[in-house]
């Protein structure tokens, strides 16, 4: 499958630069979707991503080069809202998406051609229905658990970095976050990870921060371990009993001697 | 007035105490008088028969609240199916059955404690009833007959005069401990060189955690993170815990031209470097590793190592650089431990070379 489309992309990308460098004439000629969607893609590229990462995706001092990270990087970055960057930091983090869906296509579409890289996965690749939680939730705690927590919750890194917390992340988006390695987040690639795994832990992570998330436990108290649980304890387990006992000790109601 | 004075006398109160209006008053010239109790209060349920029927009402009320409560604990154990999940205010979705078995057994218990607090509160007498204290130290006489009992069951077993029994017994008493302190052996043998050793060894596979597959060059991109144990280790070993507590391994890869340290560079391959996943600090497991910086991070206390650089501590309170695998690939083009361990994984310890 992934050998597939890795070729539509690169008879993508050669129809696509050939468009783009071929005479007008004989662009016009070519008008299959695909090329379409590079062309659509390589003007957006040039209007909102070539300042730091240059005309053709090679880099530049202020971002780096797009060649080979494939479709499925450029899918998270601008369908998670980090890219374009609004100002430079230690991370980008996630925002409102700019561009329409039919834009990010384009968009991934054109970094795809610029060379071969990870394709966006399809639906059955991540349907959180399809994994096994308990399995996921083993492999999420031996990779995943020393960044963004036991339950997916985040945590700090160093110097203003964040793993950030994967309560709403799509399910597509956390497998091309696996399959990546956005910014400081190490990737989870095929040679790590085989398509089981990275299914698996969608479904726990979807359990735990999908929106049909449960608790059977109860409250769930932020999912950070016993600090939290810890405060709730002595300020309302603590509360409790000292009402309690204000009242096991309080003077009863007397009556006024006659 | 009278009733109150026949309750006190009744109770037996010491003689000095104050019967009257209720003003602690200084007697004569002593200071420090016992000031007595002050003067019992009725509530008023102990003379309005209403009141305290109603009061009886309500206890009886709570108890049976703890009743249904009970009963609807077994109910909902029965009824309300393991899987159920629910929304509650508050408490966000929860699964029904634990929701409500925590509820009812919580009301129940807390119904009796609170009716007998109701109880005691409302129509158990409130008399206060001090309990004079006594000398802990036993009269003159008592001590007497229990020093001449001493002596004469001393001087009837001769434990005095005949030595060798006192000396035997003395020994019998000595030894028997000693039973006691060789079961502490049990307690385990001793670690020996336990923690200098890894189950790492020159030749051993490197095995992915997450597939159980022998890893080769190619799974590792650069910039992704992996977890691996020995070849030989299974998940269905009943050790399997204990021993991954040592062996864990991460691998990364970067570019051969960025690793600074001499050693780490022979030590790799193609840009391939095997660390220690076990904290130098005190053994967490330490993997939040920025891919950008090569910077990896202890979860526990901030220690932070430096992986393009021989793992040097740039941070945090760990003393040492984490250790190094040696790696290379075999003849079947799989990643191989090249030799184990060279120093002990894992936090400092006495003996530690």
């Amino acid at each position: 499958m992934a050998v597939v489309v890795v070729l539509l992309f690169a008879l993508a990308a050669t129809g696509g630069l050939y468009a783009a460098f071929a005479p007008a004439k004989k662009a016009q000629a070519d008008t299959s979707a695909q090329s379409l969607t590079v062309q659509e893609g390589k003007k957006l590229f040039a209007v909102g991503c070539a300042s730091c990462h240059g005309m053709n995706g090679e880099g530049s001092s202020d971002g780096p080069s797009l060649i080979g990270v494939g479709a499925a990087a450029v899918d998270f970055q601008v369908g998670t809202g980090r890219m374009p960057l609004m100002q430079p930091g230690p991370q980008a983090p996630r925002k409102k998406v700019a561009y329409e869906p039919a834009q990010v296509k384009a968009l991934s579409a054109f970094v795809a051609s610029l060379g071969a890289g990870p394709a966006i996965p399809s639906a059955s690749d991540y349907d959180p229905a399809k994994g096994d939680v308990a399995a996921g939730g083993e492999l999420f705690r031996t990779n995943c658990a020393q960044c963004h927590n036991f339950v997916g919750e985040g945590g700090a890194l160093t110097k203003g970095k964040t793993a950030p917390s994967l309560k709403g992340v799509s399910p597509k988006h956390i497998y091309e976050a696996m399959e990546t390695g956005p910014q400081n987040m190490p990737s989870f690639g095929d040679g790590t990870m085989s398509d089981k795994n990275r299914r698996d832990v969608i479904a726990y992570v979807y359990s735990k921060q999908g929106h049909e998330a449960s608790s059977p436990g109860g409250m769930t108290l932020g999912g950070l371990g016993p600090v939290t649980e810890g405060l709730f304890g002595w300020i309302f387990g603590l509360g409790a009993l000292i009402v309690v006992a204000i009242w096991i000790a309080a003077r009863t109601s007397k009556v006024r001697k006659s | 007035m009278s009733q109150d004075e026949e309750m006190s006398s009744a109770n037996n109160l010491p003689a000095e105490q104050d019967h009257g209006d209720g003003e602690l008053a200084v007697k004569g010239d002593n200071p420090f008088a016992d000031p007595g109790l002050p003067p019992h209060e009725h509530r008023r349920t102990d003379i309005d028969e209403k009141a305290a029927n109603r009061a009886e009402r309500q206890v009886a009320f709570l108890f049976l609240i703890s009743m249904l409560a009970t009963i609807g604990f077994i109910v909902s154990y029965y009824a309300i199916p393991k899987s159920q999940i629910v929304y509650i205010f508050l408490l966000g979705r929860v699964s029904a059955l634990n929701f409500s078995l925590g509820l009812t057994l919580g009301v129940a218990l807390f119904c009796i404690g609170a009716g007998a607090v109701q109880w005691a509160r409302t129509l158990m007498s409130d008399v206060e009833t001090p309990q004079e204290r006594h000398p802990i130290e036993a009269d003159k006489e008592t001590r007497e007959f229990v020093f001449e009992e001493f002596k004469a069951g001393a001087k009837d077993s001769a434990f005095g005069r005949r030595k060798l029994i006192r000396t035997t017994m003395f020994g019998a008493l000595a030894l028997v401990p000693l039973a006691g302190v060789v079961l502490l052996r049990d307690l385990g043998p001793l670690p020996g060189k336990k923690l200098m050793e890894t189950n790492w060894a020159a030749g051993k596979r490197i095995i992915n955690h997450n597939t159980g597959e022998p890893l080769k060059p190619s799974d590792i991109q650069v910039g992704s993170l992996t977890f691996a144990y020995p070849e030989g280790l299974s998940e269905e070993d009943e050790q399997f815990q204990e021993k991954i507590a040592k062996d864990a391994l991460m691998l990364i890869r970067m570019r051969p031209e960025d690793i600074k340290d001499k050693t780490e560079l022979d030590w790799s391959y193609e840009g391939i470097v095997a660390y220690s996943k076990i904290c130098t600090h005190v053994g967490c497991p330490i993997s939040l590793y920025e891919q950008q910086t090569h910077h990896v991070l202890c979860p526990c206390h901030q220690s932070t190592f430096d992986l393009s650089d021989g793992a040097k501590v740039i941070f945090g309170p760990a003393g040492h650089p984490l250790p190094q695998l040696k790696i290379h690939v075999g003849d079947d083009g799989f990643l191989a431990a090249s030799q184990g361990f060279q120093e002990p994984v894992g936090p400092s310890y006495w003996e530690r070379p």
